[in-house]
């Protein structure tokens, strides 16, 4: 315990015991000095908002009543009023499909990316920072242009199928369509951080382990699966649950696309929770408190996951 | 992967006549510029609050982070590790009921359709982030660095003005970047807390646009070309820290 305070304060090893200890206590005052505002902001801009919505969902909320601030405590009748309503299994069922399959295919696609790029070429990092762009564009960009490449009429994409000799498909206005269209449009949004993430992965695996495994005769496709994917599975991992985390909150896309319809054939809970809340002159901001709240508890306990996971990847 | 790009600029330049031709054309061959103007025209307004909300919440997350950085990094207080496990939890939190939450504080407040209540809503899809890659690139100046200062006299404030802050240039970089981005593209809390405003984003802009008319789609495109020109800046000048931030932000913290 000494030896690191001595250590650690270096000009300490001349100075008095006492003098010592003062320091490390003003130290300590210091970082709560430099934390203070963050602390606060938290505290404000987290906590205080979340406090309120967990709020709004235990209570009856009108408009009149939300202005006034005399909603009645209705404790967990929302919830009820939304597990019952004929549109929460429909929702569930389209979040998790839109979940799991933006995820499968934004993280397969990605990982065949960075395998691409692995071999250095000429242009390939120029290329691969182009690959970012559908990532950093704005999503309101991504999906009004999404909205035009699959519109019925005059979309290329109509265009492209009558082309082949296929008959035009009702991309977004259509309840068999819907869900796969918003689905297609993320998955192509998240492919670059995949692409990123996995990439950077790539890097840390040793090029000898190649050259030995194309000495012992192994194919491509067997050092893919023999060397590169076992080990990059803790990378993998941890791209798939961001993955996960972050398409659980998906609502952008799906919002301006389709607004979850044609009757709630696109509807998640991020969009559902919305419509609920904003998305209607009449607003009931109890039940879309209580959506958002269940949508809540499922992120955080998948982040917790994750938490787990990072500390487990650490501590080895 | 990058033609839906390409198409965007596509049909930003393609005369209104042609846009329901059948099949349409690959390339704006009779290209107008009729969408630039009437989206340059309508949307410079949006373009301005854009550009104040952005950079505003550039300076309030870097003003929290940084230093909250700095005393993770190497002052490491008691508590820290709550600290940051709320921070982490912090960015699980889905942006619709962030909107919800703020939509009850602000009517309290007085703070709905105003451009500081954006900044403030803004800032909290970066302000974990920004710690986070603070600490990360914090810790890695060293120590002695820092002594020796502290052994010239330099107060813990001054250590952090002078010292730390200079030599951390590459993840204020990052972490404005990342903020800017963010704060531009913001839907949901322009949405739900600035719609209707005298001061509304280009987000908004674009969502009314589709909206009231679904004609001028070489308008529309034009001005999801201007309100994708900071990424695609941000690209050309800062393509290595955007790769460093994402990965920095997910794999290493």
């Amino acid at each position: 315990m000494t030896t690191d305070v001595l250590r650690e304060t270096g000009t300490a090893a001349t100075a008095p015991a006492p003098a010592t200890r003062r320091r490390r206590n003003l130290d300590r005052w210091a970082a709560w000095g430099f934390l203070l505002p963050v602390t606060a902001y938290l505290v404000m801009f987290y906590a205080y908002p979340l406090y309120r919505n967990v709020d709004l969902s235990l209570r009856d909320y009108t408009v009149r009543s939300f202005v006034r601030g005399d909603a009645p405590f209705t404790g967990l009748a929302n919830y009820g009023v939304v597990l019952r309503d004929p549109a929460f299994l429909p929702a569930l069922a389209h979040t998790a499909v839109f979940t799991g399959v933006s995820i499968a295919f934004q993280y397969s696609i990605g990982l065949a990316l960075a395998v691409f790029f692995r071999q250095h070429f000429r242009l390939s990092a120029t290329l691969r920072a182009l690959f970012l762009v559908p990532w950093l564009l704005p999503l309101i960009v991504s999906a009004s242009t999404w909205s035009w490449l699959l519109n019925s009429d005059s979309g290329i994409v109509n265009a492209a199928l009558g082309a082949v000799g296929l008959g035009p498909v009702n991309w977004l206005t259509s309840p068999q369509w819907s869900l796969v269209s918003v689905t297609v449009a993320n998955i192509w949004i998240g492919i670059p951080f995949n692409l990123v993430i996995l990439y950077s992965g790539l890097q840390t695996i040793p090029a000898s382990l190649y050259e030995a495994a194309a000495l012992d005769g192994a194919s491509a496709w067997q050092r893919f699966w023999r060397v590169t994917f076992p080990l990059l599975r803790p990378v993998s991992a941890i791209t798939l649950l961001l993955g996960l985390i972050y398409t659980l909150k998906v609502f952008d896309i799906i919002w301006i696309m389709t607004r979850g319809g044609p009757t709630d054939s696109s509807t998640t809970f991020a969009t559902w929770s919305y419509r609920l809340g904003f998305g209607t002159l009449v607003p009931s901001f109890g039940p879309a408190a209580a959506v958002g709240n269940l949508l809540v508890i499922t992120a955080l306990v998948f982040g917790l996951v994750y938490i787990r996971f990072q500390r487990k990847l650490v501590a080895s | 992967m990058l033609f839906p790009v390409y198409w965007m600029v596509n049909v930003s330049f393609t005369p209104e006549q042609d846009m329901r031709k059948s099949p349409p054309s690959l390339f704006p061959v009779h290209g107008t510029l009729a969408g630039y103007r009437a989206a340059l025209a309508e949307q410079l307004p949006y373009l301005g609050t854009s550009v104040v909300v952005a950079l505003g919440t550039v300076v309030l997350t870097v003003a929290l982070s940084a230093p909250a950085g700095y005393a993770l990094a190497k002052l490491r207080p008691r508590g820290a590790g709550v600290l940051n496990f709320l921070l982490l939890a912090a960015q699980m939190i889905p942006g619709i009921i962030m909107a919800m939450g703020f939509y009850a504080v602000y009517l309290d407040l007085g703070l709905l359709r105003s451009v500081p209540g954006l900044i403030v809503a803004d800032s909290t899809l970066a302000v974990p982030f920004g710690v986070f890659i603070f600490t990360a690139l914090m810790s890695t100046i060293p120590d002695e660095l820092l002594q020796a200062a502290k052994t010239d006299g330099a107060s813990r404030l001054r250590t952090f003005w002078s010292i730390v802050l200079p030599m951390s240039r590459n993840a204020i970089v990052t972490v404005s970047v990342f903020a800017f981005l963010w704060a531009w593209s913001d839907f949901i809390f322009a949405s739900t807390l600035d719609n209707g405003g005298s001061h509304e984003p280009i987000t908004l802009g674009i969502y009314h646009y589709i909206g009231n008319n679904n004609q001028q789609w070489n308008a529309i495109m034009a001005t999801a070309v201007f309100a994708s020109i900071p990424a695609a800046v941000i690209l050309v000048l800062a393509q290595r820290y955007v790769a460093a931030g994402v990965t920095a932000g997910a794999v290493k913290d």
